[in-house]
């Protein structure tokens, strides 16, 4: 696995050099969006980190079991909600953060909607989408979605959970 | 995004008047779990250069104009799960495609794929899911996503 991952970035690499010395305009084009793209992410990752760090060692595990353990029940997904809504940056962010609320103690059921949430119903974006598609458009998918993927988490959880599935970090 | 640096400036300043050893213990964790994360991150920032070099914020456009609402709804949530756009490109782009009367079912598909599928996200995905559940999350969000568009076009009264 982590040859295979070494090997797409030493071919990516060689693909961008090459397009660079022979002239290739859609391998420049792709040079220039990585660059873009790495400074929009550095911008917010270095950040996020650091809150996921200050999470895990001030906020203690009792509380998250408490507010989003398997016990909490609908509590739970309201506090994922909650949690979600002020994010920046996407679920490149939510994943990370999953996996410290899982350390934590908080249930699947939870962690799944936070997922759902945290794509769903992240508080910049949404000011943004209403802006631009409208108040109604932004409440109407709100109103679907958000039942959708706590019902799905419900479920999805529960179902993982009795086959004793884990988050963890893959070496 | 300035609340973000506020909230992350304000948290390490506290962090730091509390207890020092432990801010200290806090900063260990950010830096070990971000490079336990890195090569995760850096095939993301590949994925999303080469998905916008291949579908360019033009070409979408060009693609979702024409063709009507449900091969129009089909196309924008295969584009929308194929790529990855931040939210102040895809909702400008949006903005004109509503302009230029692309439907609303047509336009939630492409901006809810977008937000809940992630094929670029997905080796990131992957490693704190692992693969079975990173790909049942990502089949089921699909559905779901396809679910709430046609309720909006319901809503809005563009289908049937």
């Amino acid at each position: 696995m982590k040859t295979k991952k070494g090997l797409a970035i030493v071919l990516y690499s060689l693909f961008l050099g090459l397009s660079l010395a022979l002239g290739f305009k859609p391998g420049i084009q792709t040079g220039k969006n990585l660059l873009d793209f790495t400074i929009q992410m550095m911008k917010v990752l270095p950040f996020a980190f650091i809150l996921i760090g200050l999470f895990e060692v001030w906020v203690p595990r009792e509380a998250v079991e408490r507010h989003m353990g398997n016990a909490s029940g609908w509590k739970g997904h309201l506090w994922a909600i909650i949690l979600a809504a002020p994010m920046v940056g996407g679920l490149y962010v939510a994943f990370p953060m999953a996996y410290t609320l899982n350390k934590k103690g908080a249930g699947l059921g939870a962690i799944f909607t936070f997922l759902g949430a945290s794509s769903l119903c992240r508080t910049p974006m949404l000011i943004f989408e209403a802006s631009f598609l409208g108040v109604k458009f932004s409440l109407a998918r709100l109103a679907i979605s958000l039942p959708l993927v706590i019902g799905s988490s419900v479920i999805l959880g529960r179902a993982l959970e009795r086959k004793g599935y884990e988050i963890h970090l893959e070496e | 995004m300035k609340i973000l640096y506020l909230l992350t400036g304000l948290g390490l300043a506290l962090s730091l008047v509390a207890d020092p050893p432990r801010t200290g213990k806090a900063l260990k964790i950010a830096a070990k779990r971000f490079s336990k994360l890195l090569g995760e991150f850096a095939l993301l920032l590949i994925l999303v250069s080469l998905a916008l070099t291949l579908l360019p914020p033009r070409t979408i456009l060009s693609y979702l104009k024409g063709p009507g609402k449900l091969v129009g709804t089909a196309i924008a949530a295969l584009i929308g799960s194929i790529t990855f756009i931040p939210g102040f490109i895809s909702y400008p782009l949006a903005g004109i495609l509503h302009n230029q009367g692309v439907p609303y079912v047509v336009l939630a598909a492409f901006v809810t794929t977008l937000m809940m599928v992630g094929i670029v996200t997905f080796p990131l995905e992957q490693k704190i899911l692992g693969t079975r559940v990173a790909i049942v999350r990502n089949i089921l969000y699909f559905i779901l996503a396809l679910v709430t568009s046609l309720a909006i076009g319901l809503i809005f009264g563009e289908i049937p």
